[in-house]
């Protein structure tokens, strides 16, 4: 019997009002998220992703809206009021940013943020606020945590802010983490640091996280399942093993290929996607990636492909059905 | 969209067959944000439509501003027969009194804040592009400068030489560039920051060069800005000196000539102060408007 | 094996600077660049990689004279740039140039495009009319894979892969024979990275350019470099050809760099996960004594911090570590 599933999304999107027009930013995706499961999102910039997850936790700029139903725990997200949404952010839901000072107030102590979802949320005293917010900064191993606690943002290293950050995410326990990004913006040394105390927290907490990134290094180290996304629809979604062995769109393909990795056994040569990425405001009618694709068919310019089951749990968004084997740059 | 980047060199075409069309700079971009903000054009429209007055009427209207008419004393404005705004004391057209207020009110703050964006740009790009000890001093004379205290300094000045208009755009500019020197240096600063900067250099471009080059351009935006906000506010000053007995001398008039001569007479002839300050005070907002309107477009922050 | 072009010895760029606490605090000095030398050969592309404080940026400037140095020498062309007059140095600057890492950043966001690409041009050829300089512009945007047409656009109109391909064509248009590459995908797409990375080799190859490329971790720097330098806080770890980075790294600093990088593999991340390297990236105002990183180092023993160890060739490497035979042997 499958688990019932922590978070389910359903034909969500977001949509904007700009001056050029409107801009779907997100069209109909569908997602599921299971207890303890970690789901990675990959796209680049115009994929969607971060909106797809401001939409979802009801974060979308003014002139946007969001349809479709997202369910966290059985309760309706999309549409729900911004007092009980501003409950589940932060209590329920944990948030880490790539750049951590988006996360941190440089005018509060670290301990005055670590302390203040407990109270507010959690209806903590203080002096237990203070104790669990110690007790977390040494689950993110920040070397003399006391201290730590009357310092001010700014007096942290970039590491040691992003597990700060991390920190503030899990101080109430929430049962789902959202990563946008979390090491991006870190050094390869730091990252490792952080990927591996993201490992150590799932386990010690079984939080379920949502990791949204486009390195698949970090991608392959900690996901269980992996959507990708490109101009705002889910293309390819399956385990880690299937997207990373079994690809089956030609732009997971793409992305693993152009990606410069340390491998040795690899091609001297980078294989580039040509092009550009998608402008949101100016998509094709058919599908999105086809003026890149070197598996183009005619039908791929007229209709948007459908997900559809390549096999249990892997699906993928593509009229192509042949063998993933040109290696050649499109025509 | 860019070729292929391994496709072998094309043939280029001759220069004169290129037909590349324009880009939309930026300036483009922002005055096409500009005119969608319906009260920042409204305001300029109306500011467009006091000016033009201000031109025509003196010019069109069959009285003068500075001969008195002692059998037309004070009457008040009168929609047919001739004053349409009505007379002072002296029996002088307050139409064209206005008119020529406006044009000298708005004369003075033009002049005035041309000359103190000349000084305030050239001292605030010289500190903030030189720095170090030379840029130090230069702001502490700023700082020095803003404190001494306007008032007494203009009468001075009146007491010394007299009231003459050259004199009133002197004292005005002298206290006014201080404001856009210091915000010339602040984004000069910020600018050298920028790496297009160090572009230039690495390229090989000298020091005067990239000053003219690149700062001055990517300066004119927050110039105009203030510019614009600073024409109100030497209006305004001009008109403060003109009500302590320190602006134009007679016959000549200025708004706020009109508005001190109005106040004396406020309990008898309230129009007399009612219709210059109503257009002092429209001038002044809408040049304010305007300035927050262009402030919102071209401030490179809120880009 | 080619020429040195570039050969830079004992490198010292320091900063002096005031600490926030105290008005009459005696200023303090940031080793930022600390006895750095090396040699770029003609032709190749030496990768440098380091983290953040590591000194690399700061070390690319000062070889293009836009930092000033305090002490060591830079020497091309027959000549020391360190040393020359502010004159001398623009002279020189025909023949180095720059590729900077955020390609919007870089460009004057209100020159056009041809305008951008004819500024060096201006510079050291004045007397060219303008549509000689249209016309090189133009023969230079070709080899960059701009279009004739974009002549006339603006930065702001261009995407983020276009935008760095103007500043490549910017460095080249006076065919310089050195061109240092400030991370110059770092700031793009994914999936443009690999455009710009093949455009840069085939544009070393037409040129004959020598690159140094500066990264901050391995993996960007594989593809394109053959030889690979290593700093940490502003010294020279390890310069090595690439395979031997790779495959039989010997400082330990390397080796936890390549450890660090997660493979896209997830078996392999399964039975062997990223092992992260203790500690805390030291202050490059009070750096350790001795060995800079013997304070992350597991091998680390009591002369790692009495004597700095020198960088010295072990094999085909250089390193600098006094441990590095046995490392290699415990290794093997």
């Amino acid at each position: 019997m499958a688990p019932t599933p922590l978070l389910e999304v359903r034909d969500v999107s977001v949509e904007f009002a700009t001056r050029e027009g409107a801009v779907r930013a997100v069209s109909q995706v569908d997602l599921d998220l299971v207890t303890g499961e970690t789901l990675a999102i990959v796209g680049e910039s115009g994929s969607g992703k971060s909106q797809m997850l401001l939409g979802l936790l009801g974060l979308t700029a003014r002139n946007g809206r969001v349809s479709g139903s997202a369910r966290f725990k059985g309760e309706e997200l999309v549409g729900a009021g911004a007092k009980r949404l501003n409950q589940i952010r932060g209590a329920e839901i944990g948030f880490v940013f790539q750049d951590p000072m988006t996360s941190l107030n440089p005018y509060l102590t670290i301990g005055r943020q670590l302390t203040e979802p407990l109270t507010v949320h959690r209806r903590v005293g203080s002096a237990a606020a203070t104790a669990q917010a110690i007790e977390m900064l040494h689950a993110v191993h920040i070397t003399e945590p006391e201290r730590r606690m009357q310092q001010y943002p700014h007096q942290l290293s970039g590491g040691m802010r992003q597990r700060v950050a991390i920190a503030m995410a899990l101080i109430c326990r929430p049962e789902m983490l959202i990563a946008d990004e979390p090491t991006t913006a870190l050094d390869v040394t730091v990252q490792a640091q952080v990927l591996s105390l993201l490992r150590e927290v799932r386990e010690r907490f079984g939080t379920a996280v949502i990791l949204v990134t486009h390195d698949l290094g970090v991608i392959a180290e900690l996901a269980d399942r992996v959507n990708v996304m490109y101009a705002g629809r889910i293309v390819e979604t399956g385990s880690v093993d299937e997207i990373f062995y079994n690809c089956r769109h030609p732009y997971t393909q793409a992305l693993e290929r152009s990606i410069p990795q340390l491998d040795d056994s690899r091609l001297e040569r980078l294989v580039a996607i040509a092009g550009n990425p998608p402008n949101p405001l100016h998509l094709p009618p058919g599908c999105a990636f086809a003026p890149r694709c070197p598996y183009r068919l005619d039908v791929c310019d007229k209709s948007v492909p459908p997900l559809e089951a390549v096999e249990a749990g892997h699906r993928k968004a593509c009229f192509y059905e042949g063998a993933l084997d040109r290696m050649a740059e499109p025509a | 969209m860019s070729a292929a980047p391994n496709q072998a060199v094309v043939s280029i075409p001759p220069v004169a067959a290129i037909s590349a069309p324009a880009g939309r700079s930026l300036w483009a971009d922002a005055m096409a944000r500009l005119m969608q903000n319906r009260f920042a054009v409204a305001s300029a429209i109306l500011l467009g439509v006091i000016v033009f007055a201000a031109i025509i009427v003196p010019w069109i209207s069959p009285y003068n501003y500075y001969t008195p008419q002692w059998a037309l004393l004070d009457l008040p404005p009168t929609w047919h027969g001739g004053h349409i705004f009505g007379t002072d004391d002296l029996g002088r057209d307050l139409l064209v009194r206005v008119m020529w207020g406006c044009r000298i009110s708005l004369f003075i703050g033009l002049i005035a804040t041309i000359v103190s964006v000349v000084i305030g740009v050239l001292w605030g790009a010289a500190a903030g592009f030189v720095g170090g000890h030379v840029d130090s001093v230069m702001m502490r004379i700023v700082d020095i400068l803003y404190s001494v205290p306007f008032i007494p300094f203009v009468i001075i000045l009146v007491v010394m030489f007299g009231r003459d208009l050259f004199l009133i755009f002197v004292a005005i500019g002298a206290v006014s560039w201080l404001d856009i020197a210091r915000i010339v240096r602040g984004q000069t600063l910020s600018l050298g920051n920028k790496e297009f900067i160090e572009a230039a250099r690495a390229s090989g471009v000298s020091g005067p060069s990239i000053v003219v080059r690149h700062l001055v351009p990517n300066l004119l935006g927050i110039v105009v800005i203030y510019a614009t906000l600073t024409v109100p506010s030497v209006i305004l000053f001009e008109a403060f000196l003109s009500f302590l007995g320190l602006g134009v001398q007679a016959p000549m008039t200025s708004l706020g000539v009109l508005v001190s001569d109005g106040a004396s007479e406020l309990q008898s002839y309230p129009y007399l102060l009612f219709i210059p300050a109503v257009f002092l005070a429209l001038i002044v907002y809408c040049l304010n408007y305007l300035g927050d309107g262009l402030r919102d477009v071209l401030d490179p922050k809120e880009r | 094996m080619s020429a040195p072009i570039l050969a830079v010895r004992d490198l010292r760029v320091y900063f002096e600077i005031r600490s926030n606490e105290g008005w009459l605090s005696k200023p303090q000095t940031l080793r930022a660049v600390d006895g750095v030398t090396f040699d770029l050969l003609q032709g190749e592309t030496l990768g440098v990689v380091g983290e953040s404080g590591c000194g690399k940026t700061t070390m690319a400037r000062a070889v293009l004279g836009l930092v000033p140095v305090t002490s060591g020498e830079v020497l091309f062309g027959g000549k020391d740039l360190a040393h020359l007059d502010a004159g001398e140095m623009r002279a020189q600057r025909q023949h180095l140039q720059i590729i900077f890492q955020d390609p919007l950043a870089s460009l004057d966001p209100r020159m056009t495009l041809g305008q951008i690409i004819a500024e060096p041009l201006r510079s050291f050829f004045p007397k060219l009319t303008a549509s000689e300089r249209q016309a090189k512009v133009v023969e230079i945007m070709g080899h960059v894979g701009l279009l004739p047409e974009q002549i006339n656009r603006y930065p702001h109109e261009f995407s983020g892969g276009q935008a760095q391909r103007i500043g490549i064509a910017r460095a080249l248009i006076l065919r310089p024979e050195v061109v240092v590459c400030d991370e110059p995908v770092s700031a793009l797409d994914v999936s443009i990275k690999a455009q710009i990375l093949n455009l840069l080799s085939d544009l070393q190859e037409r040129f004959g350019l020598s690159l140094l490329f500066i990264a901050h971790d391995l993996a960007s720097v594989r593809h394109a470099s053959r030889r690979v330098m290593v700093l940490y806080l502003g010294k020279v770890m390890e310069l090595a050809p690439w395979k031997d980075i790779y495959r039989t790294p010997l400082h330990p600093y390397t080796q936890a760099l390549i450890q660090a990088i997660p493979p896209a593999d997830p078996k392999r991340a399964r039975s062997n996960p990223v092992k992260p390297l203790g500690g805390e990236l030291p202050s490059p105002i009070s750096p350790p004594s001795g060995c800079v990183f013997r304070t992350r180092c597991q091998h680390a023993i009591e002369r790692c911090s009495l004597e700095v160890p020198l960088l010295r060739p072990v094999g085909e490497s250089l390193v600098a570590c006094h441990l590095a035979e046995q490392i290699q042997a415990a290794s093997a």
